[in-house]
């Protein structure tokens, strides 16, 4: 049974503004899926209504086996939720606000009140939980808001844009948390606007363009879909029509721009060695290697028509 | 409603009186402003009750604590309302909406909150008021009654204001409404008795459902217990408890089929 399931969900406003254009997806149990997209796109709607939090306007989708419409109660027990900008009550303390998600999911008091050390622990604020919300960085917030996700176990964990704003430390960590809870068998959907965060994390990644899915697989097999990696090639003299007329027998040679030769390599690293070989044999002395994998944003550019362009990272936050 | 639920009810609840005494500028309008006006009131307008037709009160303190009590309840059903419209804006309300409870528990725990905070301002009501003169005729159950009359008044007007708040999920909108209480505090009796106002605002108050309530509470402390008075003001505390839970479930049910 897939830990999500989506058949043409859809989610219209009032004033007819589409948000969700007919969406099919399968997330597998214990898969990471990352929901790619820039603002505005559909990833916040989409999470929205795999929550529970909003009503699709047509198709269905099951999260944990049960339906999000009919059977809303069920998902609810099933799944933690962490939403976009760490909606957190700046006037509570870390730890009354795990133990009041502990009451939500009707933990018992002294049950409650363990599994919140517990996770205070695990996510390093033991020495902040008693300090009001408002007193805490950017980061800090997530962990806390990524721990209170967790008190009731949940199946499925949904994060929406878990690391937007952060500095790129306080986003590793997190990372690192979310790969943690993977394996130990949680399925994770997160929403990111971020193609590193897509690209490491994710086990598959659907890419999200004004409320369709316009693609998705795992990272890899996104990227290769476009191309196969390209070996930049510079040589100590300037014989790079000779060169080329070599690796040709390579690959599909590329046009390149400063004297350099250009080539996309079916094989990746492993086509390396062949080319540097024949053109050592042919007495031409390689000056320097690139290979250069193409990435998701190229993968974005090609599915959608325009580049990625992520918010800025919030700087000079103190822990 | 289940145990969690009534747990979860508790817990929302606590944390309003929590949040409320965190942050002063949410205290004011319960304890500080009403404390206020009852001082000037009292100091200054002392001696309206030498006025024919005046009821009979062994000092205008005792009169003007019920206005005092139901002006602080007033501002807490508004306050409430702005804190629940601030929830819905930074997004806490999805917090709990994700979880799973009755969708309602969520309205009825800022209601227990405000309730709570109700009761507590009735306990300084009468406690300022004793230290400062006033006599309860009915005594310790008068004050009782008293206290149960605003908690009740919490629920109420609370529910008032949560409706609003989730109508529009708007802080500004729903402190847009402060002007208004003092507007329908004024058009009652909380004041001053309606039968020496000028018309139209003594028929207004006569029949002001907050007349009733504040009648309701400053009975036992001017004679002994009134049960017509007491059942208005019951009916009173219904009429509004009624209108403001029920719009409160009507403006949840649309945000949760809006999503906004």
């Amino acid at each position: 049974m897939p830990a999500i399931e989506a058949n043409e969900l859809e989610r219209t406003f009032e004033g007819g503004v589409q948000a969700v254009a007919g969406v099919d997806l399968e997330v597998a149990d214990r898969e990471i899926y990352a929901f790619l997209g820039p603002n505005g796109a559909g990833k916040t709607t989409m999470v929205r209504m795999l929550t529970t939090l909003l009503r699709p306007t047509g198709g269905s989708a099951r999260v944990a086996g049960y339906d999000v419409v009919t059977e809303a109660a069920s998902v609810r027990r099933a799944i933690g939720v962490a939403l976009q900008e760490a909606a957190l009550d700046p006037l509570m303390t870390g730890r009354e606000l795990i133990r009041l998600q502990a009451t939500l999911h009707g933990l018992a008091r002294q049950e409650g009140h363990e599994k919140s050390d517990a996770l205070l622990e695990r996510v390093d604020l033991v020495d902040a939980a008693d300090r009001q919300v408002g007193t805490y960085s950017g980061g800090m917030r997530r962990r806390l808001d990524l721990a209170s996700a967790l008190v009731h176990e949940p199946k499925v964990l949904f994060l929406d844009e878990p690391t937007t704003g952060l500095d790129p430390v306080s986003r590793r960590t997190i990372w690192e948390e979310v790969e943690q809870l993977n394996r130990e068998g949680t399925t994770v959907f997160l929403t990111t606007q971020y193609l590193e965060e897509a690209d490491q994390l994710a086990n598959r990644v659907g890419i999200i363009d004004d409320g369709k899915l316009v693609a998705e697989d795992t990272p890899a097999q996104l990227k290769a879909q476009i191309g196969h990696p390209r070996l930049e090639i510079r040589l100590v003299e300037d014989v790079a029509e000779r060169a080329r007329e070599i690796v040709v027998r390579f690959g599909r040679p590329l046009p390149s721009k400063d004297g350099a030769v250009l080539v996309e390599l079916e094989g990746g690293a492993t086509g390396v060695a062949p080319v540097v070989r024949a053109l050592d044999e042919a007495g031409l002395t390689v000056e320097s290697l690139d290979l250069v994998e193409p990435t998701l944003d190229d993968v974005f550019l090609e599915k959608t028509g325009h580049h990625l362009e992520p918010e800025e990272p919030e700087t000079g936050e103190v822990e | 409603m289940t145990a969690t639920d009534l747990r979860v009810i508790a817990a929302l609840g606590a944390r309003s009186v929590k949040q409320t005494f965190r942050r002063p500028q949410l205290l004011a309008p319960i304890v500080v402003f009403p404390s206020i006006l009852l001082a000037i009131q009292t100091a200054g307008a002392g001696r309206a009750v030498d006025l024919p037709g005046f009821p009979p009160v062994d000092n205008f303190l005792s009169f003007m604590l019920a206005g005092a009590m139901i002006q602080s309840t007033l501002l807490a059903g508004n306050s409430g309302g702005i804190a629940l419209a601030v929830d819905i804006e930074m997004g806490f309300t999805d917090r709990l909406l994700a979880a799973p409870i009755s969708r309602f528990a969520i309205v009825l725990g800022r209601l227990a909150g405000t309730a709570a905070l109700a009761g507590l301002s009735a306990i300084w009501f009468i406690a300022v008021g004793l230290i400062f003169g006033a006599s309860i005729q009915e005594g310790v159950p008068g004050a009782l009654l008293m206290i149960f009359f605003v908690v009740l008044s919490g629920v109420a007007f609370g529910g008032i204001g949560a409706s609003v708040a989730l109508r529009t999920g708007s802080a500004s909108v729903v402190q847009g409404l402060f002007p208004l209480v003092f507007v329908i505090l004024f058009l009652s009796s909380a004041f001053f008795p309606d039968t020496l106002m000028l018309e139209p605002a003594a028929s207004i108050a006569k029949y002001n459902p907050l007349s009733f309530i504040v009648e309701g509470i400053r009975d036992p402390v001017i004679s002994s217990i009134t049960w017509s008075v007491f059942g208005k003001a019951i009916g009173a505390l219904a009429l509004v408890g009624a209108i403001g839970i029920g719009l409160s479930a009507l403006a949840l049910r649309r945000r949760l089929r809006t999503g906004g």
